[in-house]
């Protein structure tokens, strides 16, 4: 029963290209095991930009990192074209990486320092032996001219030598070299000035058009999931709370967590008014996460039932799924 | 109102083996008693340094220094580094946006307290831990008789951001300068210590500086704006007057760029193309010129000057956004 509620968000399995079933991903501790993801499902249809939000520590990185097999999952099944990651291993998975690729929120330090722009969007070709040199070479210059780089100024040049917006964008070119069909991205602009967001989230806007690629876009900024998203999954302690369109998501929001994160989105008009921030404190440890519902501890509107028994994910209007016994719509 | 803190003409330079750093090139802002002014712009557009220099945080063989930074009529800059540091934290206190590098992690919250309240103010240890656990409280921690007790990394970046903040107020400072205070935090918690930080100004009636590169974040929260742009300010007004009567074309660029959660369609944001001047080169014309979309000959070849508009609006533009010429 449990699991018929918790996909009942997700949309028929011929549509889908990137399919995650009751996903489960614990971490040791100290304590026990923690829970960072908890029976989480998603599904993505083939040019779609899906995105997860969530406070830090909601779990979306986890879940990011668990479906491109990064870490370990304890249960679920996470299903490319078809096939299903988890149980694939060895040369079997490795072959089925290039598929999915991810960008990461501190582009600067995830690029090695030692190797010149050049080499950097190469290797990914090198490992897979694509093409000769020379194809190489020309699938370069145009990758790195898609993400607006001259490949003659910053070809020989070491990343060191640039800004967070420019190593985000050579990571991008880097990542769409070996043409996956995913790509995960990390909170891709959170460590960038809004000016340079805005040219990030274009080029990644750019790319998926230009290769056809789904994406995968984690997070806590719902202004940045609304510009850029088809669908948006609010998460919460591990848990989906809330998934529906951008637009219906900022506009109604069904969840009593969602019209949080939406209230404390600033908006550039001092006209608008000093909204109050709707949310006290913080998220409860994810060692001993309350009963029933995981937000009742801040929400407005909790009550016994709430303690009790967990609310599972159910349409509420057309497109518009959320967990929770007192929506507000 | 009397001018509490004003920097006048003050031009920061660094010596790079490239050559002179132009960080900041004659800048003129004060800041008034009870005032919460906001402090706009890109990477690399000065913000940091202008505040940073003014304080004598930031001072040595390679910062040149010229113009004037004056606390309640007190120059500043011409200081010792013994005799500036009498000011910090009693007249002037910043809070910074790294709130983990900016605490020490291997003392006790409590303890860093104590420190800085025993050396200031003369107290007793006793009485300072009594005073550490009432700022916690001011700052709407749970539980601050536990969290003396803690190390920062035991907190999460929006506690130990708040830890930061209780720490500046702890002299009762005249100004208190936040620099990117919530560009680590999620939005969330950003709300949360925003607010936190308007309410202490108007409880301790201390005057205020955000400063930031998301105009987003001061809209709500300041009274004045001041815009810059590769060291310059380039616009500066009432908050209200800023966003409502926009005249420089770079703050104009800066507002289209946020994305919007109250957007009425799916539009693309707009980008300012291009990067600012290269600081060590030297620049004529405006600054801007390159990446404006409205630039003629005339800015690309003369600098405009700072002017006002005669209500207290100052924009440095030569084409105005607004008036029809």
């Amino acid at each position: 029963m449990t699991d018929v509620m918790s996909t009942a968000h997700l949309r028929r399995v011929g549509e889908t290209i990137l399919r995650i079933e009751n996903l489960v991903v614990e971490y040791p501790s100290r304590a026990g095991r923690v829970r960072a993801v908890s029976d989480v499902s998603l599904d993505i249809v083939a040019g779609e930009t899906v995105a997860v939000v969530g406070e830090s520590g909601c779990g979306k990185s986890t879940l990011a990192k668990a479906i491109l097999r990064l870490i370990p999952s304890v249960s679920g099944r996470v299903m490319l074209n078809g096939t299903d990651l988890t149980s694939l291993t060895g040369e079997a998975l490795r072959c089925a990486r290039p598929n999915m690729q991810m960008i990461f929120q501190d582009s600067i330090s995830s690029l090695d320092p030692h190797l010149r722009v050049r080499e950097l969007v190469e290797q990914p070709l090198k490992v897979w032996g694509r093409g000769t040199d020379e194809e190489r070479r020309a699938k370069v210059d145009e990758l790195l001219r898609s993400v607006n780089l001259d490949p003659e100024v910053v070809g020989d040049r070491k990343p060191t030598e640039f800004s967070g917006g420019q190593c985000q964008r050579i990571s991008i070119a880097r990542a769409l070299s070996i043409e996956p069909q995913v790509l995960v991205c990390d909170e891709p602009v959170s460590s960038l000035d809004v000016s340079i967001q805005a040219q990030i989230l274009n080029i990644i806007q750019a790319m998926k058009k230009r290769y056809g690629l789904s994406i995968l876009f984690i997070s806590h900024d719902l202004a940045v999931v609304r510009a850029i998203s088809d669908r948006v999954y609010v998460m919460y302690m591990g848990k989906v709370c809330e998934v529906s369109t951008p637009q219906r998501l900022t506009s109604t929001p069904a969840h009593h967590y969602t019209h949080a994160l939406v209230s404390a989105v600033p908006i550039p008009d001092p006209t608008v008014g000093r909204r109050r921030a709707v949310l006290e404190g913080e998220p409860p440890s994810p060692m001993s996460p309350p009963s029933g519902c995981r937000f009742r501890t801040r929400c407005p509107a909790a009550t016994e039932k709430c303690a009790a028994e967990e609310p599972q994910l159910r349409e509420v209007a057309p497109d518009q799924f959320v967990a929770c016994h007192h929506p507000r719509v | 109102m009397t001018e509490l803190f004003a920097v006048e003409d003050l031009k920061v330079q660094f010596s790079t083996p490239r050559g002179q750093l132009n960080a900041v090139r004659g800048i003129t802002l004060s800041v008034r008693a009870g005032e919460c002014l906001g402090i706009v712009g890109e990477s690399g557009s000065g913000k940091t340094v202008l505040w940073r220099s003014a304080m004598g945080l930031l001072r040595g063989r390679k910062v040149t220094r010229t113009g004037s930074a004056r606390l309640e009529g007190r120059e500043l800059l011409t200081l010792t580094p013994k005799e500036v540091r009498q000011y910090w934290g009693t007249h002037i206190a910043m809070v910074f946006q790294d709130p983990m590098t900016a605490l020490n992690p291997v003392r006790r919250i409590g303890s860093q307290f104590v420190e800085a309240l025993i050396k200031r103010k003369g107290m007793h240890k006793d009485e300072a831990m009594a005073r550490t656990i009432e700022l916690l409280r001011l700052v709407r921690m749970a539980e601050p008789e536990l969290l003396v007790r803690k190390y920062p990394a035991q907190l999460s970046g929006g506690m130990r951001q708040r830890v930061m903040i209780a720490m500046a107020i702890a002299c009762e400072p005249k100004v208190l300068l936040a620099d990117e205070p919530t560009t680590a935090l999620d939005v969330t918690v950003q709300a949360q210590v925003l607010e936190l930080l308007s309410d202490l100004r108007e409880k301790l009636g201390m005057a205020m500086v955000i400063v930031t590169h998301d105009l987003g974040i001061v809209a709500g929260h300041t009274d004045r704006i001041a815009v810059l742009y590769a060291g310059e300010v380039v616009e500066m007004a009432s908050t209200p007057d800023l966003f409502a009567n926009t005249k420089m074309p770079y703050t104009e660029a800066l507002l289209k760029s946020i994305p919007r959660i109250d957007a009425t369609s799916a539009d693309l944001m707009e980008v300012i193309d291009g990067a600012p001047p290269d600081p060590v080169a030297e620049t004529v014309g405006c600054f801007f010129a390159p990446r404006c979309k409205y630039a003629t000959d005339k800015c690309r070849h003369e600098h405009p000057e700072l002017v006002d508009d005669g209500a207290g609006h100052f924009y440095r533009c030569f084409y105005p956004l607004g008036k029809q010429s």
